[in-house]
């Protein structure tokens, strides 16, 4: 387990990344409410919410382009913002925060000098850039020519020219083929083999559970649960197995008679409920009592719980909404 | 065909929701028009009440009555901004008469672009008829920077002449007749003297055909000089490279710093800010982008007038550097002001339209300021293009010496500072959240 409460672990060295109690309000809004993780070196911690869960404030707390209102953010034991904590960290925003009139190459040596580094250094950081990102045959391509894949291939790379030990890569395949995508989680893959530590955000559980040995999730700028993907199962689920029952758009009161079930009636998810139960036959005393009550049901799932069902089960809420 | 209507007025509906919505687009298409026939009105009279005085020195060398009356009639002309001493300050005694030699210089200097000097023995002989005439002419000097004045000064001296020297006009009148009649018996003499001394020995204000600067027509003769481009080729190119330049480096200095919200739009602002890279080192490298760039720009364009319009430029190249580094700097601060308060990239190109169009038409960039009224040609200074001109055409048409470009370069570079500073302040809403 890489993820823990400050309560759980004080390590004495300094840890990549330490978040302590951060509170960020934009106005009326609190983005980020109390949050505190510690991050493990080398771990891959999946940051999962919706939009608007704050995802995105808290990375860009750790950027340092954020200034939290309380609490504290330490990047290797340097306060986040500071330059011993920018030359530890490697920022990969959501846009595309690239030159566009720009080559790739020109790209990554414009980021790579915005970093401090110059001569051979320099050299050898835009060498492996273009390595690890395949885009070595078109390193002399403007950015507005490439795919939209090449293009957050590239995006990420920029982030990385300096090779950080801490990388934010926040939802790097917004918007990428399902073929980019496997070559970014190919990416993602290769940099935890050489050791980097990451803090990656999605609102795409299947991301999440490839890449991430940790996830915390988020909601409303609170992490309600981490840990590992079976240690979320577990707790939320327990043995049980997750049932999700579909009703004709004609049906009310779905959600007080699925919450009379101990089931919850996904918000904006169109008359889908969701049960947790304990076998498999259960599910004929649900369709018995929605033939008794008059509901009509359409289509019934069962399956074993993944995040997408534990992130329900918490929020009653889809990831993606 | 009602059908068809309908879509069309959602399509017009839609239409003027957007535009309501668009502030970039509602300057462009009302306040900039407005602004526009505001300002140009205002040069060209509308409201500043007619026809710009011309500004003129006269020394009277001569001292005689005659010359005193002319001299006199000149001051009180209300078309001319006729002067004989620098103006006094408060507290310090009445400055001398102006000499020929400092009006000269004045005129050199740029101070004024006209003088005019009544040479002794004037009052002997101040007018007469057709060319060859035995009279003493008047010295004009003038700068053909301005070629209104030296046309305005002439023709205006002419009515003066006629109408504060009727008395030796008539006189004149009488030797011709004389001339041509044969004599005047005495009793003739007399009476017709009797009458030139009850005619009246000034008159101002009254209206008349303006004549040309030509040394030998008209009543007064003349001698005019241009003591300023006498012996110049075309260097006048300097002023327009130097107009049409500032005016185009204004709008370079605004796209260079609108790069900056194209960065802060697609998040690489952002990603820069959270590399090694302070927002004034960010800042200060913009501006130094956009100042090398304008500087190319002006380079171009005077190579190009030294080529294809004889500009002499390399005989002029101190002067030039000086210039084209302080308005450089001036107008790439400029540009990273205009990014900095605007809140987007459509906001800052319609008000930087605004603002430099309006400062290049006051300015000079568009016409030039000394044929527009003193009003204006003072609101004109608040523009970079108005001190960027005059340093030009002090460099390229007064062959003046660079250290005589201080007042400009500091200007200059004084207000980029400040801009920049000013600049620097409002770029604080990028720096953290």
């Amino acid at each position: 387990m890489y993820v823990y409460h400050r309560c759980m672990a004080s390590p004495m060295h300094a840890i990549p990344l330490r978040i302590d109690s951060v509170v960020k309000r934009f106005g009326d809004l609190t983005a980020v409410s109390g949050v505190s993780l510690d991050v493990r070196e080398r771990a891959c911690l999946g940051l999962l919410g919706p939009n608007g869960a704050g995802k995105s404030t808290l990375i860009r707390s750790i950027a340092g382009r954020v200034r939290p209102d309380s609490g504290g953010i330490r990047v290797f034991g340097e306060p986040a913002g500071s330059a011993a904590a920018r030359a530890e960290l490697g920022w990969v925003p959501q846009e595309l925060a690239l030159y566009p009139l720009l080559t790739g190459r020109e790209n990554l040596e414009a980021f790579g000098r915005y970093q401090g580094l110059r001569g051979k250094a320099l050299r050898d950081g835009i060498a492996w850039c273009l390595e690890w990102a395949a885009l070595a045959d078109r390193a002399g391509a403007t950015v507005k020519t490439l795919s939209g894949g090449m293009r957050r291939r590239l995006n990420m790379a920029a982030g990385l020219v300096h090779r950080p030990r801490l990388v934010l890569l926040d939802e790097p395949t917004v918007g990428v083929d399902p073929q980019s995508r496997n070559r970014i989680f190919e990416m993602v893959e290769e940099l935890r083999g050489q050791g980097t530590t990451v803090i990656y955000t999605t609102h795409y559980m299947e991301e999440a559970e490839r890449l991430c040995d940790t996830i915390a999730i988020m909601d409303h700028g609170c992490v309600i649960a981490q840990g590992t993907k079976e240690e979320l199962v577990e707790r939320s689920f327990g043995r049980r197995s997750d049932v999700l029952m579909r009703f004709a758009s004609s049906v009310e009161n779905a959600a007080a008679w699925a919450a009379a079930r101990g089931g919850t009636l996904q918000e904006g998810g169109e008359g889908v409920a969701h049960f947790a139960v304990a076998q498999p036959t259960d599910i004929a005393a649900l369709l018995d009592a929605a033939g008794r009550d008059g509901l009509e049901v359409i289509d019934v799932v069962l399956r074993r719980p993944n995040l997408e069902s534990v992130f329900l089960q918490l929020t009653g809420r889809d990831l993606r909404q | 065909m009602i059908g068809m209507m309908r879509m069309m007025a959602a399509i017009v509906l839609n239409g003027f929701r957007a535009l309501r919505r668009d502030r970039g687009a509602l300057i462009l298409s009302f306040i900039l028009p407005v602004a526009f026939f505001s300002i140009f009105a205002a040069i060209f009279g509308g409201m500043s009440g007619g026809t710009p005085r011309v500004r003129v020195l006269v020394v009277d060398e001569d001292g005689s009555a005659i010359s005193g009356r002319l001299v006199n009639a000149l001051l009180q002309e209300p078309s001319l901004a006729a002067s004989t001493r620098p103006d006094a300050k408060k507290g310090e005694p009445v400055p001398p008469f102006f000499t020929a030699v400092g009006a000269e210089t004045a005129v050199k200097q740029g101070d004024t672009p006209a003088a005019l000097i009544i040479p002794k023995g004037f009052g002997a002989h101040p007018v007469a008829l057709g060319p060859g005439a035995d009279r003493t002419p008047i010295r004009l000097l003038h700068d053909s920077s301005d070629p209104v004045a030296a046309q305005m000064v002439a023709g205006i001296l002419q009515k003066v002449a006629m109408t504060s020297l009727p008395d030796a006009m008539a006189k004149v009148g009488m030797q011709y007749f004389e001339r041509a009649s044969g004599g005047l018996t005495p009793e003739q003499r007399k009476s017709i003297e009797s009458a030139i001394s009850r005619v009246p020995r000034s008159s101002t204000g009254q209206s008349g055909p303006p004549a040309g600067p030509q040394r030998d027509t008209g009543f007064v003769a003349l001698d005019v000089r241009d003591v300023v481009g006498e012996k110049k080729q075309n260097s006048m190119i300097a002023f327009y490279a130097a107009g049409i330049g500032v005016m185009f480096l204004l709008f370079t200095a605004s796209a260079a710093g609108g790069t900056l919200l194209d960065e802060a739009e697609s998040g690489a602002l952002d990603r820069i800010l959270s590399a090694r890279v302070s927002m004034t080192t960010l800042l200060a490298g913009k501006m130094a982008y956009s100042a090398l760039l304008a500087s190319a720009q002006l380079t171009l364009m005077f190579l190009w007038g030294a080529a294809v319009f004889h500009l002499d430029l390399f005989s002029h190249l101190p002067g030039f550097i000086v210039m084209t580094a302080a308005t450089s700097f001036a107008v790439a601060s400029f540009g990273m002001l205009l990014a900095s308060v605007s809140h987007t990239r459509a906001q800052q190109a319609a008000v930087s339209t605004l603002i430099i169009l309006t400062m290049s038409a006051l300015g000079g960039s568009m016409f030039p300021r000394f044929l527009m009224p003193e009003a204006m040609q003072k609101v004109g200074l608040l523009t970079f293009n108005a001190w960027a001109i005059d340093g030009y055409t002090k460099v390229f048409w007064r062959d003046e010496p660079v250290l005589h470009l201080a007042p400009q370069v500091a200007v200059l570079i004084g207000a980029g500072m400040v801009l920049f500073l000013i600049a620097r302040r409002f770029a604080r809403r990028w720096e953290y959240a």
